[in-house]
């Protein structure tokens, strides 16, 4: 009753519009991006700067190409980020079936030993991380990029949460047609919470496709930067070539955003999920 | 076999006893290797000279720390990180706090909105940090062209020596409000709305609303985010390597965690390194513990 009230009521212009210019100052970085990767030298290094392109031409682009190999970051970074999101969700799916639905003696004092992770800086390990892979010689491999990154107590937590509400029953019903504990989890737990696991998989690819300290210690070779990484040293590389800079910043943006704005729904409700569980 | 058997006076199953240790190992195995071995490995090397260009390492006891206490640089690090923190929490708490009691308001596009404050949030820091180095520079950047429309000073942003950490901590809103936005949202629209019209009925204010009902009711929601926020924001490296890889003019943007990765990895003192990311471990496990305990005995004062 309450909602169909809502909607007949009028809409609030003057917050609207205080939102809305809000909603420009966020999203201007945005855009002058976009306009700037088209933008020749002359645009960009004349006084005032012009703020649109004189013409729309892709030279920026092209430069980024020649200045550093970007196809290169942009495939380490995929493979990197797709592996690290497959490990860590089937980390998170077993460890977080296993808290939601099981009981076996030391359950309590396991759940606090893997949220206590959550608690340690990620600066704090990885000094010892980056000693350890050197000793094991992954430091500058993929392997050495992927393997620190792949437990992840936030997507866990976001399971274990969705996990609890799957009903009882359901489970038991199939342990009574014989279903073992793996067949249960592989063919009733995970059919059921499809929603909750894309959500996992967006967050945990997300957060490992900008993830910027780590591939920056532990790869030193050109041909096995990461994006972000491989972007920090173009700005050292083009010296405030803007126009250059904006060009490469659009192509490692874009994609992620078309990503984001198409699964926003399931993406916010994960975060909000698991913020209030806190 | 099946065995039903009980420990510690609780009962369970053998069967899925075992399946739950199956199925834990990975994670349990993965997570010694990522977080116990490192941490003590973490604890040893803060005792230890160790320089992994020369390989030379000797236990020197406490030496690095009592050489971080004595380094100015070291306090000039906690200093901007500290006056950063204080400076990104409030007026990022604030302003989102604002934004969402705006979007919980009756307003149309509210999808659009949503994505727009939150789309800073997804993308890769590094990438937006380029964008607004430009934004900070004196002459082509926008930032001082728009400061010069309206007749105001000029900013030297990030070159300048006193505003530097405040244009990196500018970015760093930016960059992080829509998280906050979107888990304060969640939290107003969590809040039942019989109270509301319970109270729009005795005639309370819209303002009385807020700060009478939704701002005690959001408590706990506060609470969680200032606790991430501070969390993040003592950890922040990312904008400053990008924009000041140098800790700015007269070290004024160098943050704990960027003082770290220039002693362990630009100078190789590993053992500095190490001894100084325990101490910032020990500020924030300190500074989340304090504000645990006060939080919970306000709940209890309350209950």
């Amino acid at each position: 009753m309450h909602k169909n009230k809502s909607k007949l009521k009028r809409y609030n212009i003057p917050i609207f519009i205080i939102l809305m210019l809000l909603s420009i100052c966020m999203i201007f970085p945005f855009v002058w991006m976009f306009l700037s990767a088209f933008k020749t030298p002359a645009d960009v290094y004349t006084y005032p700067p012009k703020w649109l392109p004189s013409s729309f031409k892709f030279d920026n682009f092209a430069k980024v190409f020649q200045l550093i190999p970007f196809g290169k970051f942009y495939f380490n970074t995929i493979v990197t980020s797709v592996t690290q999101t497959f490990l860590q969700i089937v980390l998170s799916i077993t460890a977080a079936y296993v808290f939601a639905k099981l009981e076996f003696p030391g359950k309590k004092k396991m759940y606090m030993f893997v949220q206590s992770a959550m608690f340690i800086p990620a600066v704090v390990t990885v000094i010892p991380l980056y000693l350890m892979a050197s000793k094991v010689r992954l430091v500058d491999t993929y392997a050495g990029i992927i393997l620190p990154q792949i437990l992840g107590v936030f997507t866990t937590i976001l399971l274990i949460s969705f996990f609890q509400s799957i009903p009882d029953d359901l489970l038991s019903a199939s342990k009574i047609d014989g279903c073992g504990y793996y067949r249960i989890l592989w063919n009733v737990v995970i059919p059921n919470s499809t929603t909750a696991i894309n959500a996992a998989i967006l967050f945990a690819f997300l957060s490992h496709w900008k993830s910027y300290m780590w591939p920056l210690i532990i790869t030193n070779s050109t041909h096995k930067r990461t994006l972000p990484v491989g972007l920090k040293y173009l700005v050292t590389e083009s010296s405030s070539e803007y126009q250059v800079m904006m060009a490469a910043a659009f192509m490692s943006i874009i994609p992620i955003l078309i990503v984001y704005i198409i699964c926003e729904k399931s993406f916010t409700r994960s975060l909000t999920m698991t913020g209030l569980k806190g | 076999m099946n065995f039903r058997y009980s420990f510690a006076g609780k009962r369970y199953e053998t069967i899925q006893t075992r399946a739950a240790y199956v199925l834990l190992a990975p994670t349990i195995i993965v997570l010694i290797a990522l977080f116990i071995i490192p941490v003590i490995q973490v604890i040893k090397l803060s005792f230890t000279s160790l320089n992994s260009t020369t390989g030379a390492s000797r236990f020197i006891g406490f030496k690095n720390y009592t050489y971080l206490f004595a380094s100015p640089r070291f306090w000039q690090s906690v200093l901007n990180t500290t006056l950063f923190t204080i400076v990104k929490l409030t007026s990022e708490v604030l302003i989102a706090l604002i934004i969402a009691v705006m979007l919980d308001s009756h307003v149309p596009f509210r999808k659009y909105l949503r994505v727009s404050f939150f789309a800073p949030v997804v993308v890769p820091v590094v990438a937006s940090s380029i964008i607004w180095i430009w934004f900070f520079d004196p002459t082509l950047g926008p930032f001082n062209q728009i400061l010069g429309v309206f007749g105001l000073p000029q900013s030297k942003w990030i070159y300048g020596k006193s505003t530097a950490l405040m244009s990196i901590a500018l970015f760093s809103i930016w960059r992080g409000i829509g998280y906050d936005i979107i888990v304060f949202l969640s939290g107003l629209q969590g809040i039942s709305d019989s109270y509301i019209e319970a109270a729009h009925v005795d005639g309370a204010t819209n303002l009385q609303i807020f700060f009478k009902i939704k701002l005690p009711l959001m408590r706990p929601v506060l609470a969680f985010v200032i606790m991430m926020g501070f969390i993040g924001s003592f950890q922040s490296f990312t904008e400053v390597d990008i924009m000041t890889p140098d800790g700015g003019p007269g070290g004024s943007t160098l943050l704990i965690v960027n003082y770290i990765y220039q002693q362990a990895f630009g100078n190789s003192k590993m053992g500095r390194g190490t001894a100084a990311s325990i101490l910032l471990f020990l500020i924030i496990f300190s500074m989340t513990y304090l504000q645990r305990k006060i939080s919970d005995r306000r709940e209890i004062r309350d209950a």
